[in-house]
């Protein structure tokens, strides 16, 4: 074992890249609830590409037989129920951890210098989550399916002067249809789970090289022992991998009492309407987009047409996802944590998350003129959030940073 | 990290356990995806036997069946065509269908089939899977003046006769398949099921 | 520390919590009956499929669902294919219907859709009240209408088994100030065979069968589940024993 280990390593840095990244690997040793949601996104990762699989032996990207051949995965192939539920809870599961994951980081700094390039390529993992799970979404071809894909292709049609040839170019039809079926497939298989890979390796790799943060927000790099290891640092491994696999199995007895008792979470996970096969000649009463599209939805809706067009909320829809990324140089507080942080920052990061959250409730519920205006509100607080945060940042009170990290 | 109190048994016994636990958790979820690459409902059922009426085959004709995407054969033998079966044995391969593999024991007689006059086979060449030809005019110019009626491969030339058991010299190893089958009633065979033992 | 932590479990338990409210279906006109459905009463499910087969399948059909798969409710194959499969030839087959869809739209006025998820898609007490909201309306071309599906196309197929309802109308203030006409309550104008009491056990029969259909492999599911999620409770024990163990290291 140990001369094969050898014959390896002259060829390949089998032993250097376990030491690098997970025996010797200092993370900090006051990780708290938070940082579980990393690893659980890549467990998710791994559901997701796993169940995908199996599933894409049994589907067919046909608007014919679409429709069909997901019920056929649900009654006649073995087990494919339990893969295909496990496919699309995973698809909720996947967005929920991202979303703990990245609130993570607004309480504790974690995109702040230098961990910046983490944070961006962080964002971009989250944008392709989003048009993989949209691609996604069209497969199973049922109403809220089509009229799903239909929506939100026509946003790009808002566009002005390139809009309508555009959305013809995405769908490849004058509407949404086998086409449009078939590319989606694509690039819902293979196109980006592949970027999705790589962006995930990247992240990891930025992860590894700048080393974790931590809840007080300090640098454990800054005091290191004889050997150079760092003071209030533990290896990932065992101590993290042992951590890791009890989040990983309380993790799996929510998501297996999801799959097996409640896969269509009250019509959250698999929509209701989704189980009456496509039809391009009747719309649905009411088609809101699933639970994690909602915040950004909501912001859609609450903007007003202007000059006649409904650009502008198209345009307020994609910055309300594109401002994250400029998070790292709008904070400028000289602490990382909230631990440290002043009372500023603790109501403006409160108020977004009950934005957000409301944003999310609004919008699935039918646009009534009072939502609306509940909607315009919390869309100025959302935005209001990242635009004055280089001000109230500045200003906020805060507590000295201690020199290492707290107690457990 | 001192490394005084540490009580080596028991972590190593901790984490046996939970390798053990993480292996069957891990076969267990490889499990539902093994057996979802298991032929589906959709499959069985176009597989499920399928069934023949005897009584709309003329003596001497074959009909065609399809059977878990294979064609199958149902031959109603003339007198003249089963008198012909026992005269040719030293030509065959294998005469007395001792190649279990080939058909089910119940068809392991002279003349491979449950009634002497009703023959069901599988039509696929066992040597490189071609359907053969069913060439019944006994004394065909072509196959020779001694041809018993049988069928004739037009792949490599296989040559079976009316109980499809294959002449020596054909490139085919041995004997057409008989699947299994059994009469429902005097008229009616099940192919793909098995008659009681 | 404890407290902003605290605070923090709290909004994560919000963002979690918000999800399990029940998605806004289209809101019906009619308060809708509960079903009183049991997926595990075999016996319920086997009535059920027959008065599916004998009402249901002559103009809809259950394209997804197989014949064969009624080996689930304790039924042999000879069975089905002796009492059940009218339309079928091998049990292997599915739920299929001969009439044609472009025909169907001529009698009906849309084509009757395929049933085999239809309660995953209405629910199943809105199947259950809908099968006992017909009622006699002259001004619809088939002389039915219903309650919680205005103008629908279909006619009251089992009107010979509940016996005719007649309206009872109302006059309401609707919101835009004016008065208009609604059904306040259904009344029994001409019994049928069959007593409210006991047609209304035959529809929830049939709404069972077709709650079942829709995801025949939930009792699958449900087992499996418990097993699974004991094998986990388990693990997360030795789990947290294990944590324990390495971190006692950590100071």
């Amino acid at each position: 074992m140990q001369r094969l280990l050898a014959w390896v390593d002259a060829r390949f840095p089998l032993t250097a890249t376990w030491k690098a990244h997970l025996s010797e690997y200092y993370a900090p040793k006051n990780f708290n609830f938070w940082y579980y949601f990393g690893s659980l996104a890549l467990l998710v990762l791994v559901i997701q590409i796993l169940t995908g699989i199996f599933l894409t032996m049994h589907y067919k990207p046909d608007a014919a037989s679409a429709f069909a051949s997901v019920e056929y995965i649900m009654r006649d192939v073995p087990y494919g129920w339990l893969i295909r539920y496990a496919h699309s809870t995973g698809a909720s599961a996947f967005f929920i951890v991202v979303y703990l994951h990245m609130f993570r980081a607004l309480l504790y700094g974690s995109h702040r210098k230098p961990r910046e390039l983490i944070w961006i390529l962080g964002m971009l993992i989250y944008l392709t989550l989003m048009a993989e799970a949209f691609f996604g979404y069209l497969l199973p071809w049922g109403q809220m399916s089509y009229w799903g894909a239909q929506v939100i292709v026509n946003l790009f049609a808002a566009i002005p002067v390139v809009g309508e040839d555009l959305a013809i170019w995405i769908r490849g039809d004058y509407v949404v249809s086998d086409a449009t079926l078939n590319r989606f497939f694509a690039f819902h298989v293979i196109a980006l789970p592949l970027v999705l890979l790589g962006l995930v390796a990247a992240h990891i790799i930025a992860l590894h090289e700048v080393g974790s943060n931590n809840p007080d927000g300090v640098e454990i790099k800054k005091k290191k022992d004889e050997h150079g290891r760092p003071l209030d640092g533990i290896p990932f491994h065992p101590y993290y991998t042992v951590k890791d696999i009890l989040g990983v199995v309380v993790f799996l007895i929510v998501f297996s009492a999801i799959v097996f008792f409640a896969p269509e979470m009250g019509g959250y996970f698999l929509e209701h309407n989704n189980f009456i096969p496509a039809d391009p000649l009747k719309t649905p009463e009411h088609i809101a987009p699933v639970w994690y599209f909602t915040p950004y939805y909501a912001i859609l809706r609450a903007v007003p047409p202007m000059f006649g067009s409904q650009f502008p909320g198209v345009l307020a829809m994609f910055a309300a996802v594109l401002i994250f990324f400029l998070l790292p140089w709008l904070d400028r507080s000289p602490v990382k944590s909230i631990r440290y942080r002043g009372p500023k920052y603790k109501v403006a990061l409160a108020l977004f998350v009950i934005a957000f959250i409301g944003l999310g409730i609004l919008g699935i519920l039918p646009a009534t003129p009072l939502y609306t205006w509940i909607a315009r509100v919390l869309s100025v607080i959302y935005f209001a959030f990242f635009l004055l945060m280089p001000w109230y940042t500045k200003h906020d009170r805060h507590k000295p940073e201690p020199e290492r990290v707290t107690a457990l | 990290m001192s490394e005084l109190s540490v009580d080596n048994s028991k972590r190593r016994f901790l984490v046996a356990l939970s390798s053990t636990m993480g292996g069957v958790a891990a076969v267990g979820a490889a499990l539902p995806f093994v057996f979802s690459m298991n032929p589906s409902a959709r499959a069985l059922a176009a597989g499920a036997p399928v069934e023949v009426d005897l009584s709309k085959i003329e003596p001497g004709m074959k009909i065609d069946v399809e059977w878990r995407g294979k064609p199958v054969w149902v031959v109603h033998r003339t007198p003249e065509m089963l008198a012909l079966l026992g005269k040719h044995d030293d030509q065959l391969t294998d005469p007395n269908s001792d190649n279990t593999a080939q058909q089910p024991d119940y068809c392991k007689n002279p003349t491979r089939s449950i009634k002497p006059e009703y023959f069901v086979v599988i039509g696929i060449c066992t040597h490189l899977g071609c359907s053969p030809t069913y060439r019944a005019d006994i004394g065909a110019p072509d196959l020779g003046a001694d041809w018993p009626g049988g069928w004739f491969c037009p792949c490599h030339g296989s040559r079976f006769d009316m109980a499809a058991r294959v002449f020596k010299g054909s490139p085919a190893p041995s004997n057409l398949v008989v699947p299994p089958h059994k009469y429902l009633s005097e008229t009616k065979v099940l192919i793909g099921e098995d008659q009681a033992a | 520390m404890s407290r902003d932590k605290t605070r923090l479990y709290v909004l994560a338990a919000a963002l979690i919590l918000w999800l399990p409210l029940s998605a806004p279906a289209a809101a019906p006109a009619v308060k809708l009956d509960r079903a009183p459905i049991n997926i595990n009463d075999q016996e319920s499910l086997q009535r059920g499929a027959r008065i599916f087969i004998n009402y249901c399948l002559n103009c809809h059909s259950a394209s997804y669902m197989r014949y064969t798969r009624l080996t689930d409710l304790g039924l042999t194959e000879a069975q089905i294919k002796e009492n059940l499969m009218f339309a079928a030839d091998k049990p292997g087959e599915t739920m299929t219907v001969a009439m044609r869809a472009k025909d169907a739209k001529e009698w009906f006025g849309a084509a009757p859709p395929d049933l085999t998820v239809i309660t995953r898609s209405r629910g199943p007490d809105w199947v259950y009240t809908y099968l006992r909201t017909f009622y006699r309306d002259d001004t619809r071309p088939l002389g039915w209408n219903n309650l919680v599906f205005d103008k629908v196309g279909m006619p009251h197929v089992l009107h010979e088994l509940q016996g005719h309802l007649v309206p009872v109308m109302q006059e309401v203030k609707g919101e835009d100030g004016k008065m208009h006409h609604v059904v306040a309550r259904l009344e029994l104008a001409k019994p049928g065979r069959l007593t409210p009491a006991e047609y209304d056990a035959l529809v929830a029969d049939l709404v069972n069968y077709m709650t079942w259909m829709g995801e025949p492999a939930k009792a699958q599911r449900m087992r499996t589940g418990v097993a699974v999620i004991a094998f986990l409770a388990l693990f997360f024990v030795v789990a947290f024993y294990l944590k324990k163990e390495y971190w006692r290291d950590v100071h």
